[in-house]
Order: structure tokens, then sequence, then C-alpha cells
């Protein structure tokens, strides 16, 4: 138990630290606006891929309507700061519930479904979500929402990324996290076992999608507009290749990979005529290389670093 | 008081009656066999019995309850499975198989595992000394931290049973647990069953070809063919049955004993 909350501390302490000098950066302004954008927009992907692999790699249910959640959360926030005029923290709260609710009423029908039927589901509600957005004369209609203050900044994308990481990532080492690997693994075996694999699945579904609409939200506070070309189902490719190049199944491979993509998304704005020839030769060397993704299902972590050879040590009973 | 009857069922798939009118009844604490020529029905009796098929007619009652039609209804109620082509979490630790099996007794809820409440700490270090139990007795303990898929073939198969088991089941069914086992393996598997029967006292009902490990083991044997229950006894009863031994060995025609002797005389 002491052990426990001593490496809590500890990890608490290296993530403060992140936030600090980054933080300082941005504020000398040694780091300009040019690469604060580029910082958020890794911090919102973090989110997105991360809450995706949540269904898609964890849970095994193969999901192309990411980007639909993303905009639900991206448009009631943006309805609850623009234009009712409250605060914002209640917008984040909001867009991610109204999500992860979306997720609920569209996972119960459509899970019962597998693999490329249940894909080309979710891909039909992205879109249904997009055109409901579309023809909402409320919300701007084809033009979209503009003036959207900007709340958005280092801080919050960074916090914010921080609980849903930790978030996922202890209900995956729960006995209900436990549940929806099982389902990824075998079916029939698992509810064999007593796992009500419907509930699971929707479950799974309702967290990746309340943290896609909580991505949405700070994306929508980030960039004074939100239209909704912005989520048709590219964006849904674009979140499932991060999570599909990091690594099925893995936390830090999703967040390394935002990072990279991100990054290498950035590097590019000045080739436009080559980015997407680069970008995707980028995909297809790494999928030749390694097809189970940079990290496949395995984690990165410090204390497996420092104590190489004594894996011994890691598990005991008393 | 039996624990599971299985009254009258029949089942039809497209037309095809795959069980037709089975009655078995299981004693409380009881070792049985179901054995049958390939094809005869008895995965079929299994599927019914976990509510994977819905029978045309008749009912099944567990522990005086009529089963569900979800399986995994059917796991809470108290009854586990093995299965004929084995179905473990492959990409997954052994004492993760464990421990998912044993999720339906979990002592935390939703909320403490988010944020990883004392409840969490403490139901989780309970799983894993209850799992670790579970596999010593299996003699898998030093295997726990090791992918399921890495196992050699027989130590796959005592971990399903050891993982059905996780679930304290009253009625264990086990689907061909010898199938592809050499004989020094069968023998241990014997053993295993007999000691979880006694250990755990539970009931088991065992789907098997190989004939030494049924006849050695169950009390009392079902016959199964075209979907039908030919026969039922002890396994004394069950050998000297000749509906049993035509079943299994063809029936002998007269015209075909002749040639065979006419060729042994000459």
């Amino acid at each position: 138990m002491k052990q426990i909350l001593k490496n809590r501390l500890l990890i608490f302490i290296g993530l403060f630290a992140i936030y600090g000098i980054i933080q300082i950066l941005l504020s000398t302004n040694i780091l300009n606006d040019y690469y604060e954008i580029n910082i958020v927009l890794m911090g919102i992907n973090i989110i997105l891929a991360v809450s995706l692999n949540l269904i898609n790699g964890f849970t095994g249910q193969f999901s192309l309507g990411h980007a639909g959640f993303m905009s639900i959360g991206a448009y009631t926030s943006a309805i609850i700061t623009y234009k009712l005029g409250l605060s914002f923290p209640l917008a984040l709260l909001v867009g991610g519930i109204s999500a992860g609710i979306a997720g609920i009423l569209i996972g119960i029908p459509s899970l019962r479904l597998k693999g490329d039927y249940l894909a080309i589901t979710t891909l039909g509600f992205g879109e249904i979500i997009r055109v409901i957005f579309l023809n909402t004369e409320y919300v701007g209609g084809a033009s979209g929402l503009s003036g959207i203050p900007k709340y958005t900044n280092w801080t919050w994308v960074f916090w914010m990324a921080v609980i849903t990481v930790v978030l996922i990532r202890n209900f995956i080492n729960s006995s209900y996290g436990r549940c929806c690997v099982a389902i990824r693994e075998d079916e029939t075996a698992a509810e064999s076992m007593g796992i009500n694999t419907t509930f699971y699945k929707t479950l799974a579904f309702t967290i990746g999608a309340f943290f896609a609409g909580i991505g949405g939200a700070l994306y929508a506070h980030n960039f004074y507009i939100i239209q909704p070309e912005t989520f048709n189902f590219m964006k849904s490719f674009d979140i499932l290749t991060m999570v599909v190049l990091g690594g099925l199944g893995s936390i830090t491979g999703s967040i390394l990979s935002a990072i990279f993509l991100t990054f290498v998304y950035a590097v590019l704005q000045d080739y436009a005529a080559l980015r997407m020839v680069i970008y995707s030769l980028l995909l297809i060397i790494v999928m030749l290389f390694r097809p189970e993704g940079l990290m496949g299902t395995r984690e990165f972590s410090l204390k497996k670093l420092f104590k190489k050879g004594d894996e011994s040590s890691e598990f005991t009973v008393n | 008081m039996s624990l599971l009857s299985i009254k009258d069922v029949s089942i039809d798939f497209g037309g095809i009656k795959a069980l037709i009118d089975v009655n078995i009844e299981l004693e409380k604490g009881s070792l049985t066999g179901l054995i049958g020529p390939n094809g005869a029905g008895k995965s079929t009796v299994f599927n019914i019995i976990t509510g994977i098929y819905k029978p045309t007619s008749g009912k099944v009652i567990f522990d005086g309850k009529n089963v569900s039609t979800k399986p995994y209804n059917n796991t809470k109620l108290g009854i586990a499975r093995t299965f004929q082509n084995i179905r473990l979490f492959k990409n997954l630790t052994v004492l993760d198989n464990v421990k998912i099996a044993e999720h339906i007794h979990v002592q935390y809820g939703l909320l403490s595992s988010f944020i990883q409440h004392k409840k969490y700490l403490d139901g989780e270090k309970s799983q894993n000394i209850e799992a670790m139990n579970l596999l010593k007795i299996f003699n898998l303990d030093k295997h726990a931290l090791n992918l399921a898929k890495n196992l050699p073939y027989g130590e796959q198969r005592r971990l399903e049973i050891a993982r059905a088991l996780a679930t304290k089941p009253k009625l264990l069914l086990l689907d061909e647990p010898a199938a592809g086992m050499n004989p020094q393996e069968t023998k241990e598997l014997t053993d295993t069953i007999r000691f979880i029967r006694d250990k755990f006292d539970i009931t088991i009902l065992l789907i098997e070809h190989d004939m030494s490990l049924v006849m050695d083991l169950c009390e009392d044997i079902y016959v199964m063919n075209y979907g039908k229950i030919i026969a039922h006894g002890t396994p004394d009863e069950i050998k000297r049955n000749p509906e049993v031994i035509a079943a299994y060995l063809g029936e002998e025609s007269p015209d075909e004993s002749e040639i065979l002797s006419i060729e042994g005389g000459a």
C-alpha cells in the first residue's frame, strides 16, 4: 500500500515537471504560437486515440465512428459556452456526457454485429451525425459555428489527456476491463465465463465515446470555428491510423503514435503536394516492418526499464 | 435430489432432428459420462444445458430453475464448461485467464476501479490469491505470467478446467477433456478429474471418446446415437449392452461372418 502511494506520488511529480517545463517554454515564448497549436493538437489526438483504442484495441470492436462522437462533444460544448454563455469546464463535461449517451444509443443496436458489419454500421452512424449537424440551422449548417471562445490551452489539454489516460488505464487493469479484453480474445468463451458481452461492449463504447466527446470539446475551443466537414469519416480514419500504428491494445503505443503523427503532419505542412504521399509511405513502411504496430499489445513502463531481467519480482502473491 | 434434469428435450436445425426426446438426470456429486459416435448430438446437449441453443421442445431444469437462454446467466447459476477445441484467452497470461473467470464474484465496483480505490486494491489482491491457489492445484502456478498460447497442449487443457472452476460452479461440463492427449496425460487427467470432484464437491458431466477414461472414471454413463439416448447405466452394463456395441462396431451381418470364416479357413 505504501509502495503504491509512493509510486503514484512519483508519477504525479513527473507529470507536473513535464507540464511545468512546457508551460514555461510557452509563456516565455521560446516555443511560439505555431508550436503551441501543434502541442495542443497532440494532446487532443492523444485523448482521441487512447479512447478509440479502448473500443478497437482492447475490446476488439472495430468502430469507424469516432469522429461522430467527437463532433457531438464539439457542438454541444460550443452551444454551452458560445450560445448559452456558460463556463468551459461545464462545457467539457456536458460534451463528454452527451457523446457518451450517443455511444449507448448507437452501441446497443449495433454491437450485436461483428467485424466488418460493425465497422460499416459505425461509419454510417458517424455520417448520420455529421449530416444532422449539416442541416441544423441553430448550429450554423454547412458554414458551421464560428467565433467560439478560445479556452483550450496547454493546461487544459495536458490535464485532460492525463485524466483520460489514467482513467482508461485503470479501467483496463480492473476486473471490468479484463472482461472487455476477454471479449476481444474469444467472445464465446467470455460469455461462458459469465460475462454479459453486450453489456461490456456497450460499456467500452460509452467510455470511449465520452472521452472522444471531451476531445471534441477541446478541439472546438481551440480553433474558433467548427464545421461538419471537419468531422467526416476521414477524421475517423486519422484517429484509427494512430491507434493501429501505435498498436491495437497498447495505451502507450497510442500516445506515442498520436505525438509522432501530429508531429509528422505538422512538419510536412510546408510540402503540401507531397504531404499525403510521404505520410502514406511512412504508414506503409511501419506496417510492413511492424504489422502489430509500434508497441503491439505491450506497454512501456519505467519499472520494467529499470528492472530488466528481474520479472519475478513483478508479481508476488502474498 | 437431482441437480440437473433434462426432460424430453428435442431440437431441430432446419428439419434435421439433432436431439430427439433426450432425458438425462444428474445426481448431486455424481460423475457422469456421455458417449456416442461422432455426430450423435453430445455437444448439442452441452449447448442446450449452457443456453447456447434453445430446445424446440422439452425443458432443462438446473438446481430447481429453468436454465436461461443466455449463457452468462447460466454461469451465474453455477454451470461451467470447457470446450472441445480449446478456447482459452490465448494472448493473455495464465493468471489473467483465471481472473477473468473470477469476475462474476468481483468485490469492487466500476467507480472504485477508475480511481483505484482501496476496495479495488483489496479486491485485486484477493482475486490474485484465489487465482494462484487454483493454479497451484493444477500445477500451473509456475506459468502464471506466461501467455496461455505458449503452454503445452496438456497444460492448456488443464488451464481450461482451472478457468471453468474459477467461476465456482456446481456443475462442470467437460467436452472431450482427453482429446489429443497421450496415455500418460490421460492417466493424469483421470486423477485430476476425480480429485476436483472430491475437492470442490461438484457434479461433473463429461463427453469423451477415450473409453478407458470413461469406463475408469464415470459411475454412470449415457450413450447417444443419432440424437437419441440409446442406453443408460453403469460402465459394466454399458459394456455388455448389445445396442451400444452395435452403435460403435456396426452390426454383425451373417453373410459377412460367413465370408470371414471361409477366408479364415482357406
